[in-house]
């Protein structure tokens, strides 16, 4: 069957198929602006001051370590927290709630993952910055705990919306077998479902982690942004500073072109980096989900 | 509840009510956040806002005052990343939902959206101020913040448009043909108008997502205090985030009342927005002609 095509349809397919590659110039251009920002500092910061343990760019002290565990202890926090809320949040909206309690749960979730991360962060300074504080007698609450709670917040949604689709996804006739030979549901859940759903879960994990490193308000307005090394478990009782913080922070003071500038756009590298290898990772985890724009959209 | 009710099940149920008894508990937990949110925010946020709120200029270095060209500068800057999001988007994914083979150039594409869709917010911020603001010469201004947060928006858009499109049966495709119909036509007259609310759900959720944010707009356009409404698509503007921001964090004596008013403004916003997509979704599956 032909189809007939005129000079029109011709241009119209061009100019379509023109902007599908949009989105890898995109990100060729954003990959190459970023280098060619930040690649510079390599060349002026000498590699002993990259990764020492100071961060004071007025000093030229322009130590990225103490930002890099920063995010770390901040996300390994949240994550702590989300994985086990949102994971059982997913398991009871798909396995145990009654049908009418689904109905009002999901759009609840997505409420809570709609919400715009100052106005969380706004939340934390006023309520449970000063809360934590009295709550663990630490001097101030504005700390890395605090940072991880708001965060977990943020990324329950993602966790429970990605995870309940891998569990709704897991074919009725599994759990219908498990019961036959005489399991409970409290026993086709764990031993059945969920690891039918792994890698659905994994994956929401995955672009929980993603969205938890890369996000930037939550932390900058209460983790204190203090770039002090963490040294133990007992720095999440302290502030420490993001990596994305620092970049939010401190760029609308830098001269363009300085160091400090080029410092900054070496950050952005390596969280563009780190987000990379994080998503590229948890698609290419095999999980053909019905709704792949909801693991974008959150 | 399914229970079994054999003798060595007594202790297997015990478990599974106490372990449904957790998870559920748990599960209240995230529900018992969400509402905590939302209302800290409606309850005290509401006492600050009035006509005068809503309408007027700040005053006294923010404290007193309205957010009026805050709540302009967010509807301007949404409107500016629709503007340059949606037609690229809707016709980017019209290509990979029906033109693009299956090959490594169309696998290329869609891991360059997901590349796009796991850039860390401030990220782009630092991408938009060094492309838009500096190097292209459009300095801090609604131009620079809307390119930037069309950006970020569009693997959003390209996704949920590329769904809706493909949910619309292949029939449909094939009936159109069948009659004589081109594929642009067809596409045009047909799958387009089908996909209709699942392209405008979409949309409307990503822009949510922009106006919600504060990073990308930082150094491309957000202003802290502009005493008049923006002029020119160079000008830079106030941003509801942005905002909230600041007077949460850098404006000394702030009155309580105002920073909730405005974290209530915002939610309002998004929320609504959250709203009509939410109806246009379940509208739209309940007419399904499909």
């Amino acid at each position: 069957m032909k189809s007939r095509t005129t000079a029109s349809e011709n241009l119209i397919t061009a100019i379509v198929k023109g902007t599908g590659y949009s989105a890898v110039i995109f990100v060729v251009v954003i990959f190459i602006f970023l280098l060619s920002q930040g690649l510079p500092t390599l060349r002026e910061v000498p590699l002993s001051n990259l990764f020492s343990t100071r961060w004071y760019p007025i000093e030229g002290y322009y130590g990225i370590l103490p930002l890099l565990l920063g995010s770390l202890i901040v996300t390994l926090g949240a994550t702590l927290i989300a994985v086990p809320v949102g994971i059982s949040t997913a398991i009871y909206i798909s396995e145990i709630s009654p049908r009418w309690a689904r109905e009002i749960l999901k759009p609840l979730v997505e409420v809570l993952g709609g919400l715009p991360s100052v106005v969380l962060g706004f939340l934390g300074i006023l309520i449970l910055a000063p809360y934590i504080r009295q709550l663990l007698y630490i001097s101030t609450g504005l700390a890395a705990i605090t940072g991880s709670i708001l965060l977990a917040a943020i990324t329950i949604p993602t966790i429970v919306s990605v995870s309940e689709d891998a569990l709704d996804a897991v074919p009725r006739s599994y759990r219908d077998a498990a019961l036959a030979l005489g399991a409970t549901q409290w026993q086709t859940i764990w031993k059945v479902t969920l690891p039918a759903a792994r890698s659905g879960v994994l994956t929401a994990i995955m672009l929980g982690v993603g969205r938890t490193i890369g996000e930037t308000m939550v932390v900058m307005m209460v983790t204190g942004n203090a770039p002090v090394m963490p040294t133990s478990l007992s720095a999440l009782f302290a502030p420490v500073r993001t990596m994305t913080a620092t970049i939010a922070a401190e760029m609308g003071e830098v001269a363009t072109g300085s160091t400090h500038y080029h410092v900054l756009f070496f950050i952005g590298i390596v969280l563009f980096f780190i987000a990379l290898v994080i998503n590229i990772t948890a698609s290419a985890v095999v999980f053909k989900s019905r709704k792949r724009s909801e693991r974008i959209l959150s | 509840m399914i229970t079994n009710s054999t003798p060595s099940s007594a202790k297997r149920n015990l478990i599974q009510r106490l372990g449904f008894g957790l998870i559920t508990l748990i599960a209240m937990l995230t529900v018992f956040l969400i509402l905590m949110v939302v209302g800290y925010i409606v309850v005290l946020g509401i006492p600050a806002i009035s006509i005068e709120f809503l309408t007027g200029f700040p005053s006294d270095g923010m404290r007193a005052g309205g957010i009026f060209p805050a709540i302009v500068g967010t509807i301007l800057l949404t409107l500016g990343t629709a503007l340059f999001a949606v037609p690229l988007g809707i016709s980017a994914a019209i290509y990979l939902s029906e033109y693009a083979p299956e090959n490594r150039w169309t696998r290329m594409i869609r891991v360059a959206i997901i590349n796009l869709a796991g850039i860390p917010s401030v990220v782009y911020g630092l991408f938009g101020l060094g492309l838009f603001v500096i190097f292209l010469r459009f300095g801090t201004s609604i131009l620079a913040g809307s390119l930037t947060l069309a950006i970020m928006t569009l693997p959003v858009i390209i996704t949920t448009t590329e769904e809706a499109l493909q949910a619309v049966p292949q029939s449909f495709r094939t009936v159109s043909v069948s009659l004589g119909a081109t594929r642009w036509q067809t596409i045009r007259r047909i799958v387009l108008p089908q996909s209709q609310p699942g392209i405008l759900t979409g949309v409307i959720l990503g822009l949510e997502r922009a106006a919600g944010e504060t990073a990308p707009i930082l150094f491309t356009a957000a202003a802290f205090f502009l005493p008049r409404l923006p002029h020119s698509p160079l000008d830079s503007t106030m941003a509801l985030p942005y905002h909230l921001f600041v007077i949460s964090t850098q404006v000394p004596g702030m009155p309580i009342h105002i920073q909730y008013g405005t974290a209530l403004v915002l939610l309002v916003f998004i929320l609504g927005m959250n709203l009509i997509a939410t109806v246009i979704r379940s509208r739209a599956r309940a007419r399904r002609q499909w």
